[in-house]
Order: structure tokens, then C-alpha cells, then sequence
């Protein structure tokens, strides 16, 4: 059972990660993109 | 056809003859392969019946490592002086460039083998209990498959940052299936306990594989612009 | 369009996702033999599958785009690696949870479980190759290596069944037959996973063209700077 609730877990952690790291890309990006456009 | 021959051999002549007067690729390689065999040796120090398992696995360590020594030397000397781009304009094909130079780091990688062999038998006792003349057939198909993909994977490397180090990273998740070919149809010559016939196989399918591969995309990976 | 759509499609998504958790986890029937971690197959088959595909998505862009040269092939190409990977990490790490209480051991040279890993390490190293090389030449060489790479699955398969059969492993219960019902949910779980793969991609793909663009506007910014002031 324990093994069985640390794969999910794990599985959803690998995801969100993933998912923050595209996450925090896109907030960079715009953040550029205002840069940018004040110019 | 016979162009290609004819461009093929001036090049690798000309690499063959500064490799003779210069000697650095072979001689790094050796000192490397040296290292490596010492350090093995008295990290492991296995009687003759455990070295004969083990010494596929060190030998072809050894010698991977110090392939990459010279494979990423290959293009060095022809970026310097802008061979490669005056290469690129002119109408010789570019997989003479290509073969010539497989083909001269296969001979140095070869005369490396030639040299360290001896040594990886004093140091461990070695004597093939298999037919050892299939280990010139393993070892010149392993040593063609590292090196033909090597010398590619140097060229596609040229254009990274830190591509000494990209190198390895790019040769070795690819090489796994020839490395694992290698070592293995190795240990099977040297315990004899079984035939090494399907390794042989295997290693000349990917040495078919990956050298049409390379001499279609060869030319994609030169021109690039 | 789309866009106005992702929003709905997100929600359809985790819906499908939690109905599937739901179902894995209590409607499916307990597997005699394995028990309660055998529930660990819902997850990690389908995403194993799901990986695999992604995978042939990245070789078949590669392919366009080395006949081609368009550039949405090249990106779909990085996307789906990328995902691919975060899939076919999430079986590597499921794997050994599961044979751990089943085999007793963390990790054995299994034919699926070690060609997983390799396909894992090849593109890892694609990943690695676009991300130091900066060029304009990164989609070209990306795509040659993910030739080399689609290239090398037979021969890893080949190699490793071979290895496999001459050093002795633990047995692993394979084949027999699989319950409907498990099937049924593995198969609503590999939807999910798809829905979720896809829109992950798509949103990742939306990225990659708006940094490119970005990234063009910042080198014709300089450009005109450079330009402007002697």
C-alpha cells in the first residue's frame, strides 16, 4: 500500500514540476515581452 | 565513384601523415588508456578466473574513454584554419571528407587496441579460453561502430557550446546496444562459455545501420547554415 | 479558437484524470497475486504508452522536418521530447515502486525496463544537444539525432533480449490473461494521460513559437540599436 500511494504521488510530482517549469518559462517570457514593449 | 575513392584517400593521407609527425591524438590516447588500465588494476586486482569476466567490460571502458580523446580532436585542426567552410563550397562530395575521416580515427583507435592488448594481458592474466581469433573480428566491428558515429557526432558537436563535453553525452546513449555487443561477444571469446556468433551479428547490423546513416546525413550536417 | 477552448478542454481533462484515479484505485478489482500495489499498473502502463507515442511524434517531425525545414515541425518535435521524457521518467520511477513489493528488488535488466531506460538516456541527450547548442543550426542536428536515435531502438531491443537470455534473471510473472475490467481502466486511464500529454504539449507549443518570435524581435531590436548609433 505504501508502495502503491508513493507511485501516484510521484507520478503527479513529476507532472507539477514539469508543469512549473513550463510555468515559470512563460512568466519570463512575458515579462520580456512588457520590457519589450515599453521600448 | 572513383572521385570519391580519390578524395577520400588524399585526405585521409594527409591526416595519416600529421598524425605521424605530430603524434598527439595517439599519444594522449595511449597515456589515457594507460591510466585507465593502472587504475583498474589495482582498484580491482582479480584472479584470472574473475579478470576473464570482468576484462571485456575494462578493456572496452578503456578504450571508449580514449577513442573520445581523439574523436574530439577530429575537426579541431580543420576549423582553425577554415578547411571546413572552403570544404563546403567546393564541389568535392562531402562524404569523402566524411570517410577519410572514420576511417583515420578507426586506424588510430585500432593501433591504440594494438598497443594496449599486450599490457591488459600482463596486468590481468588474460588468455582467451574461447577461439581467439574472433576477437580481431569483435574488436574491429566494435571499434568501426564507436567510430563511425563518434566521428559524426564530433562534427554535429562542432557547432555547441563546450562540445568537448557534448560529445560523450551524444555518443554514448546511442552506442549503448554496440557497446553491450562488444563487451559481451569479448567475454564470450575469453570464458568460451558460449558463442559470441549472435554478437558478431549484431554489431555488423548496426555498423550497417548507422554508416549508411551517417553517409546519407552527412552532407545535411556539413552544409548546415 | 483554440484557444478559447482550452480552458473547457482543461476542465474535460481533469475530470477524465480524477474519474480514472478514481477508477484505479477503487473500481478496479484486486489482482490475486500482487494485491493492492498492483493498482500501480494503471499508471504506469499508460504512461509508458503514452511516452512511446510521443516519441514517434518527435521522429516523425524530425523527418518532416529534415525534408521540410519548417520550423512547426521542429518545434513539435522539441515538444514532444520533452513531455516524452517527463513521461518516460514517470515509468522509470513507477517501475521499480511496483517491482520492489512484488520481486523484492528495485531494479533488474528486464528487457522492457532496461530498452525504457535507453530510449530515456538517447533523449535526455536530445534534450541536452538542443539546449547547448544555440544556433541556428539546433533544429537540424536535433533532428539527425532523432533519426540516429529511432534508429537504435531495434538494435537496443535486440541487444538486450539477447543479453537477457543468457544471464540468469529473476522470473517475472508476464503473460496470462489480464481482467477486462483492469483493461478497461488502464485503457480510461491512458486517455486521460493522452488529453493531459496533449494539452500540455499544445500549451508548451504555444510557448516555443511566442519565445521564438520574442527572441527574433530582441535580435532586430539590437540590430537597429547597433544600426542607429554609430
Amino acid at each position: 500500500m505504501k508502495f502503491l500511494y508513493a507511485a501516484y504521488t510521484a507520478t503527479w510530482i513529476i507532472h507539477i514540476s514539469y508543469l512549473a517549469f513550463v510555468l515559470r518559462r512563460y512568466i519570463r517570457l512575458r515579462n520580456k515581452i512588457q520590457e519589450l514593449n515599453q521600448k | 565513384m572513383s572521385a570519391l575513392a580519390t578524395l577520400t584517400r588524399a585526405s585521409l593521407s594527409k591526416d595519416l601523415r600529421l598524425e605521424w609527425r605530430s603524434k598527439d591524438a595517439i599519444n594522449s590516447m595511449l597515456f589515457f588508456a594507460l591510466l585507465v588500465v593502472v587504475i583498474f588494476s589495482f582498484s580491482f586486482d582479480p584472479t584470472a578466473e574473475e579478470s576473464r569476466r570482468i576484462a571485456g567490460g575494462l578493456v572496452w571502458v578503456a578504450f571508449l574513454f580514449a577513442a573520445v580523446v581523439a574523436l574530439n580532436q577530429t575537426w579541431a585542426r580543420e576549423l582553425r584554419n577554415q578547411v571546413l567552410d572552403a570544404y563546403r563550397v567546393s564541389p568535392a562530395p562531402a562524404n569523402a571528407l566524411f570517410l577519410a575521416k572514420a576511417l583515420g580515427n578507426f586506424i588510430f583507435v585500432i593501433v591504440l587496441e594494438a598497443f594496449m592488448t599486450p599490457l591488459f594481458i600482463v596486468f590481468y592474466n588474460l588468455r582467451a579460453l574461447g577461439a581467439a581469433y574472433q576477437l580481431l573480428i569483435v574488436s574491429a566491428l566494435g571499434t568501426w561502430a564507436l567510430v563511425v558515429n563518434g566521428t559524426f557526432f564530433a562534427a554535429m558537436s562542432l557547432r555547441t557550446r563546450s562540445r568537448e563535453i557534448m560529445l560523450p553525452l551524444l555518443l554514448f546513449p546511442i552506442s549503448i546496444p554496440a557497446l553491450l555487443a562488444t563487451v559481451e561477444g569479448t567475454t564470450a571469446i575469453l570464458t568460451g562459455d558460449y558463442s559470441p556468433k549472435f554478437w558478431i551479428v549484431l554489431l555488423a547490423a548496426y555498423n550497417v545501420v548507422f554508416t549508411t546513416a551517417c553517409l546519407l546525413l552527412f552532407d545535411k550536417v556539413l552544409n548546415a547554415e | 479558437m483554440l484557444r478559447r477552448a482550452f480552458p473547457i478542454l482543461g476542465v474535460l481533462t481533469a475530470a477524465l484524470l480524477s474519474y480514472g484515479l478514481y477508477e484505479a484505485l477503487i473500481g478496479a478489482p484486486i489482482e490475486q497475486s500482487m494485491g493492492e500495489v498492483q493498482r500501480i499498473f494503471y499508471y504506469h502502463a499508460p504512461s509508458a504508452w503514452t511516452a512511446f507515442l510521443l516519441f514517434t511524434v518527435n521522429f516523425v517531425a524530425s523527418v518532416v522536418y529534415l525534408i521540410r525545414r519548417s520550423i512547426k515541425a521542429d518545434i513539435l518535435a522539441l515538444v514532444t521530447a520533452e513531455v516524452g521524457v517527463v513521461f518516460c521518467t514517470v515509468v522509470l520511477v513507477t517501475g521499480p515502486l511496483w517491482a520492489r513489493p512484488v520481486w523484492g528488488i528495485w531494479w533488474t535488466w528486464d528487457i522492457r525496463l532496461t530498452s525504457t531506460l535507453v530510449l530515456w538516456l538517447i533523449y535526455v541527450s536530445y534534450l541536452m544537444l538542443r539546449r547547448f547548442s544555440s544556433s541556428g543550426q539546433t533544429p537540424l542536428m536535433a533532428a539527425v539525432l532523432a533519426v540516429f536515435g529511432a534508429l537504435d531502438v531495434p538494435l537496443v531491443y535486440f541487444s538486450i533480449w539477447f543479453f537477457r537470455t543468457q544471464h540468469p534473471q529473476p522470473v517475472i510473472g508476464g503473460g496470462g490473461s489480464i481482467d477486462p475490467k483492469m483493461l478497461q481502466v488502464a485503457l480510461i486511464n491512458w486517455a486521460a494521460f493522452l488529453c493531459f500529454a496533449g494539452l500540455v504539449c499544445w500549451s508548451r507549443y504555444r510557448l516555443e513559437l511566442l519565445q521564438r518570435e520574442v527572441e527574433e524581435t530582441e535580435a532586430l531590436e539590437a540590430l537597429l540599436d547597433s544600426g542607429g548609433a554609430p
